[in-house]
């Protein structure tokens, strides 16, 4: 379960958020809105432990991030606004050293599979990413969530430069993630079509 | 849950990093070319004088090691920080010195092991010998992954600033004094028949100091970039 207490933030002298107090447990999605500039993506990588807060505590399992260090980043996959892919190397290649490094299997077929999952097929897995559309390359940064085996997952903006089909396999994906007992904290714009129950609503105002 | 022993990190981040470099080849000749070029201009420009290449050899070939190092540090860390693969490799959960180490040595095998490689070769065309070459060699082999260490802390405190290729210069440059000292100071001293030993002790004392506290001090300018 992770929450947040009275948690608060800001970009340089401006105050984004603050007072921030929400639970996400086991099997529910917390959807972060609120208009351009209100802080959105802050406040996801505050609570990945990419920014430190104004004020407030972040607790995972009862345990502040901030001792747990190591620990809560086991525990967690980011998507951020940025792709976090290279656009040298082919979606396998990014897939498969992304894989390595946060320590999930890496194996091709289970890559292949993946990647496949977000609708990328041959020949697509073996050109550089530079060549892909903007859409094909989220897919690319998305397709790293069928190779998580991690509880909690921040998302930010995950259904920009998706299709239809694309925002499918993901939603399917999402569903499947908190029927697990995942949890997911996503900012986005867009309503997800996901049972009401499983969804909360955080919007962020200064 | 799923977390990566600290060798399966380490080799995950030199692999891609080795990986990218195979995929930019120009920009891994650029760093030797350079090397090449300025060590082979020297002799032309100063005269075929044997005695006078020797003595400005060891001096000449280390400073363009230093400088074929300080052209490649914006390579280090920009292209990961505007493509959000260093966010991702923060949340890496294992330490980020330690991550840091296998950029700085992806770096260093690109960058710096070609020079330390091409050494001997570059050396002749200043007159040294067969033991000033292997002490050239074997400083620059201790020298240059000291340089790689620090110039990565001045690479990572600029990160995302405007001109940050000037600032990294201006601030690394009196870091790589020491190793300039004792680096061209071992093959002098070698030529000159006093001994090499102290200037490589030393030299080996500033590649364990670079390793003890560069990662450590990088990691956290890069987790400050980040913010």
């Amino acid at each position: 379960m992770l929450q947040t207490v009275t948690l608060s933030g800001s970009r340089g002298q401006r105050q984004l958020f603050s007072d921030v107090s929400v639970t996400v447990k086991p099997g529910t999605l917390l959807a972060v809105a609120g208009e351009n500039g209100s802080g959105k993506t802050s406040f996801l990588r505050i609570l990945c432990g990419l920014l430190s807060p104004d004020g407030g505590t972040i607790l995972w399992q009862g345990k502040n991030i901030r001792q747990l260090k190591e620990l809560y980043s086991s525990q967690l996959t980011y998507i951020g606004h940025l792709n976090g892919i290279k656009d040298d190397l082919t979606p396998i290649e990014n897939l498969t050293l992304s894989a390595c490094l946060a320590g999930d299997d890496s194996s091709r077929t289970i890559v292949q599979k993946a990647l496949e999952s977000v609708g990328l097929v041959r020949p697509i897995h073996l050109l550089p990413t530079r060549v892909l559309s903007q859409g094909q390359k989220r897919r690319v940064a998305l397709a790293r969530l069928w190779l998580s085996t991690r509880p909690l997952w921040f998302l930010d903006e995950p259904f920009a430069s998706l299709d239809a089909a694309a925002t499918n396999y993901l939603t399917q994906r999402l569903h499947s993630h908190l029927c697990n007992g995942g949890m997911v904290v996503v900012s986005t714009h867009q309503d997800i079509a996901l049972p009401t129950d499983s969804i909360q609503h955080l919007r962020l105002t200064r | 849950m799923s977390q990566p022993s600290m060798s399966e990190a380490l080799r995950g981040v030199v692999r891609r990093d080795l990986l990218l470099a195979m995929r930019h080849r120009s920009d891994v000749a650029m760093s030797v070319f350079f090397v090449v070029i300025v060590a082979s201009l020297f002799p032309l420009g100063v005269g075929p004088e044997a005695a006078v290449l020797r003595t400005i050899g060891p001096g000449v070939l280390w400073v363009t090691a230093l400088l074929a190092c300080l052209l490649s540090l914006g390579r280090l860390f920009t292209a990961d920080y505007l493509d959000g693969v260093l966010e991702q490799t923060a949340l890496i959960p294992q330490s980020l010195a330690v991550l840091v180490i296998g950029k700085v040595f992806a770096h260093w095998v690109v960058s710096g092991l070609p020079v330390v490689l091409l050494s001997p070769l570059l050396g002749l065309q200043f007159g040294l010998g067969g033991e000033s070459l292997g002490v050239l060699t074997l400083s620059l082999l201790l020298g240059t992954p000291t340089l790689s260490m620090i110039g990565a802390i001045g690479a990572a405190l600029t990160l995302g600033l405007r001109g940050s290729g000037l600032l990294v210069a201006l601030l690394v440059l009196p870091l790589f004094v020491p190793v300039l000292i004792f680096g061209a100071g071992a093959v002098t001293s070698s030529l000159s028949g006093v001994g090499s030993e102290a200037n490589l002790s030393l030299l080996g004392a500033c590649f364990v100091l670079s390793l003890t506290f560069a990662p450590w001090a990088t990691a956290v300018a890069l987790r400050i970039a980040l913010e």
